[in-house]
């Protein structure tokens, strides 16, 4: 029972991860776009943006993942995501990626404004281009700022990937709790928090593996 | 000709008037300095100069070329870009990039901006000037395993390298311990005595005295007395420039 529990787990923990790994990679660019618009001197740009920053981080997150699928049903008449795995997976993958570029773009806010206008007039001076400001003198040193905000960001992500059930996403903690179902046992569902530890434990060591990396600089 | 000419600079920041008209010019191989009170307009005077600041009236030249205008169109960031760099500008608080090493930091201006760089010909002249300001043994330290005096010396050589026509001083010792600032200022000295074109903005009076062929004393957004240090330090004509050097003496 033991090994196809397991069996079962990592298959759900497959889903999991393929959630994971794709907000992340999508939402990071997207999260930095965001952060620019945010602290556009264009009103235009600057207040639909924080607006919807508001919205997004004032409601929950499993909230969020129903009106996203649901809502084109209900409120135009087309199911655009249609019913099968796949497309539950895709409208899930939309609603992480809206929900986490909004708080990544406040982490990159954050760590931009927090860099001093001398660095930036500094470049200036030397005749530097505004695009090369940003990637040879300012960048590295907000990734050096936001690595403990986004660390714990990321680590969050992972956990929430669970809300995904909501709508029927196929990953670990719904896999865990069929086997109340189908067999009467409930270990399976408490079985699925090792499989959490373990990979946030990876991704801890990551973070202070990159932490480390950037301490030859203040 | 003169290699800087500036002519009736004005700037206001909301409804404040920082500068009111300020006019003077320098020649090649010249030191000017620059003194006065906190508030007087000295540093938004150079940052008009690095275009750091856009005048609101006024004119600056350099060896005849008009490169800034309030009244002429803005030009391009690619247009700017050239005309600063008649320019070099050493910061109070240093600014240098604590990612890259002293070397790296005199190196990546130069790289970055020129065409088809020659990136061993531009390390070669880095450790040149680097050595000329005595870090030869610094070369390869980040700025934060350096002291202020070292680091602001790294920022000299940084602005040298881009060989400026004009190299400007923001009070480069107002951030240094004492014992620091004796460093800074004599490797100020020896660029004078090479004949670098500079103007400093600096509290040190009798610095200012003994490297400057000229020095401007600015109260209130306005030039108030310039001449040799011989008379504007020494014998101030203005009661104001009086009342400011009194505070020095002693």
């Amino acid at each position: 029972m033991f090994a196809t529990v397991t069996l079962s787990l990592l298959e759900g923990f497959l889903g999991t991860i393929k959630l994971f790994a794709l907000t992340l990679l999508l939402s990071l660019p997207l999260g930095l776009l965001l952060s620019f618009g945010s602290m556009e001197k264009l009103g235009v740009i600057k207040y639909p943006i924080r607006f919807l920053i508001w919205i997004i981080r004032g409601t929950p997150l499993m909230l969020q993942l129903l009106i996203i699928y649901y809502g084109p049903g209900i409120f135009f008449g087309v199911n655009i995501w249609g019913g099968s795995p796949n497309g539950r997976f895709m409208a899930a993958l939309v609603a992480f990626v809206i929900n986490y570029s909004c708080y990544f773009s406040e982490i990159f806010r954050g760590g931009i404004q927090s860099i001093p206008v001398g660095q930036y007039e500094a470049g200036q001076v030397l005749g530097m281009t505004k695009k090369q400001i940003f990637f040879k003198v300012v960048l590295l040193q907000v990734i050096k700022r936001i690595v403990p905000p986004m660390s714990n960001e990321i680590i969050t992500l992972v956990k929430d990937t669970s809300l995904a059930r909501v709508i029927a996403v196929y990953e670990i903690i719904w896999n865990g709790q069929a086997f109340i179902k189908s067999s009467g046992i409930i270990w399976p569902l408490f079985y699925t928090g090792i499989f959490y530890l373990l990979f946030s434990g990876l991704l801890t060591l990551l973070f202070g593996y990159i932490e480390k990396k950037l301490s030859y600089f203040r | 000709m003169s290699i800087l000419e500036v002519n009736n600079i004005q700037k206001s920041f909301d409804s404040v008037t920082i500068l009111k008209g300020i006019s003077f010019s320098m020649e090649e191989g010249e030191s000017v300095s620059i003194i006065g009170s906190s508030g007087s307009g000295k540093t938004t005077l150079l940052r008009c100069l690095n275009f750091l600041e856009s005048a609101d009236e006024g004119t600056i030249a350099v060896r005849g070329e008009t490169i800034f205008d309030a009244h002429a169109p803005i030009p391009g960031p690619e247009e700017i870009r050239r005309r600063r760099l008649h320019f070099g500008l050493v910061f109070q608080q240093f600014n240098l990039f604590p990612q890259y090493t002293a070397l790296e930091n005199v190196c990546l201006a130069p790289k970055l901006t020129t065409p088809d760089p020659d990136i061993k010909a531009i390390e070669e002249n880095g450790r040149r000037l680097l050595d000329q300001m005595g870090l030869s043994d610094r070369m390869n330290n980040y700025p934060h395993q350096l002291s202020g005096g070292q680091q602001q010396r790294v920022a000299i050589a940084r602005a040298l390298a881009l060989k400026p026509d004009i190299l400007c001083f923001d009070e480069p010792t107002s951030a240094l311990d004492p014992e620091l600032t004796g460093e800074v200022l004599k490797v100020i000295r020896s660029l004078a005595e090479q004949k670098t074109t500079m103007i400093i903005v600096t509290h040190e009076m009798s610095f200012a005295h003994d490297v400057s062929d000229k020095v401007i004393f600015m109260d209130g957004g306005v030039i108030v007395e310039q001449g040799v240090p011989g008379e504007v330090i020494d014998n101030p004509k203005e009661e104001r420039t009086k009342q400011f050097l009194a505070g020095y003496t002693g």
